[in-house]
């Protein structure tokens, strides 16, 4: 199936979910509100023409100047029909959450945790929502555009300071030196 | 002082060859006249064993000087599989600061005496990597010894901060005494 066919069973099915239809080099991009999730990917993985059974990444963006700052990109691929369709749900910084599509797709498991992570965005129903990639004890969600680079001046993050007093106190009492 | 009581006589002193700088022999009677340091130091820098632990790309560079082609084992450099048997640990790429007590705790867990290279850019300073997750330098949280640059440095690099490394444990003194 062309994805602009897939999109057109989605426009019939979920109209109102449906805010913005984009193109990029044979790509569709499909911008959905945030509440019906589970039920396009249901939908999306049910219907056997569609049958997206391959769930090849899910990513979070930050539009810090956009109203809806937050985005879930998820890439939707079928193995069976050979068609592609990216879906991105629409979250706000007020309320970032959404509900979590690891029922669907098992894989959607660490994917998930990663854009938890990043952006702080928090995923209802997840089995197993914890840091991935961070320190557990890291403050903050790096990947958000207002994280700055260098971390925060004020603040280091607490188990490397520990890890200095230790050096310092080392050098001091001439151990390991 | 030495050489009187193992001479014995005055007429033997003549006997004493001098090999290198505080170090003697008694030629035909197997006998090598030195000191401690000497000695012990001889025995460190001849095998410096270093901790099986890759942290990034540099790892690479460095089993590729472990085997065969480059043959670390030509300076008694054997990649040990545990800390408790290790002399040094080779910092070979970036550590951030979520592997940091890691390394701590690996380094920690060495044998005395116990040395750290450091390899690579990233290990030395933190390198193109200077944000919120990567440790600018190992010398902040590890007495490093030798420092390698490089991105990552070639295997003759490495081979030379081995050899570096050689060269500072035998200019050490006392470290075989508990006194020091």
């Amino acid at each position: 199936m062309e994805p602009l066919e897939i999109v057109s069973r989605l426009k019939d099915k979920f109209f109102s979910e449906i805010i913005e239809v984009k193109q990029f080099r044979d790509q569709v991009f499909v911008s959905v509100k945030k509440e019906k999730i589970i039920s396009i990917c249901r939908f999306l993985f049910d219907d056997p023409d569609t049958y997206m059974n391959y769930l090849a990444d899910i990513c979070g963006a930050d539009y810090p100047d956009r109203e809806d700052r937050f985005e879930v990109v998820y890439n939707l691929f079928s193995i069976k029909h050979n068609h592609r369709l990216f879906i991105k749900a629409l979250i706000s910084a007020a309320d970032p959450v959404i509900d979590s599509v690891v029922p669907i797709w098992r894989g959607a498991d660490w994917h998930e945790r990663e854009a938890c992570d990043m952006y702080g965005i928090v995923f209802n129903g997840h089995p197993d929502l914890r840091r991935i990639l961070m320190p557990e004890d890291w403050e903050g969600h790096p990947l958000r555009k207002d994280y700055p680079l260098k971390g925060h001046k004020d603040r280091e993050y607490k188990g490397f300071e520990e890890l200095k007093d230790l050096h310092s106190h080392d050098k001091e009492w001439n151990i390991n030196a | 002082m030495n050489e009187k009581i193992l001479t014995g006589s005055q007429s033997h002193m003549s006997d004493l060859v001098e090999v290198e700088e505080g170090t003697k022999i008694i030629p035909g009677a197997s006998t090598i006249i030195t000191s401690i340091d000497k000695l012990v130091n001889w025995g460190r820098s001849s095998s410096v064993w270093p901790m099986t632990f890759g942290l990034a790309c540099c790892a690479i560079e460095m089993m590729a000087t472990g085997s065969s082609h480059y043959d670390f084992d030509r300076f008694g450099v054997v990649f040990r599989a545990s800390p408790r048997q290790s002399d040094v640990i080779i910092l070979a790429g970036t550590v951030t600061k979520k592997m940091a007590p890691v390394v701590r705790r690996v380094y920690d867990q060495m044998p005395e005496p116990r040395y750290v290279i450091a390899m690579g850019s990233c290990a030395c300073s933190g390198g193109i990597f200077d944000t919120y997750a990567v440790v600018q330098g190992a010398d902040s949280f590890l007495p490093v010894d030798v420092y390698i640059p490089g991105c990552p440095p070639r295997p003759e690099a490495l081979m030379e901060g081995v050899i570096k490394l050689q060269e500072k444990i035998k200019k050490e003194h006392f470290r075989w005494s508990p006194w020091r």
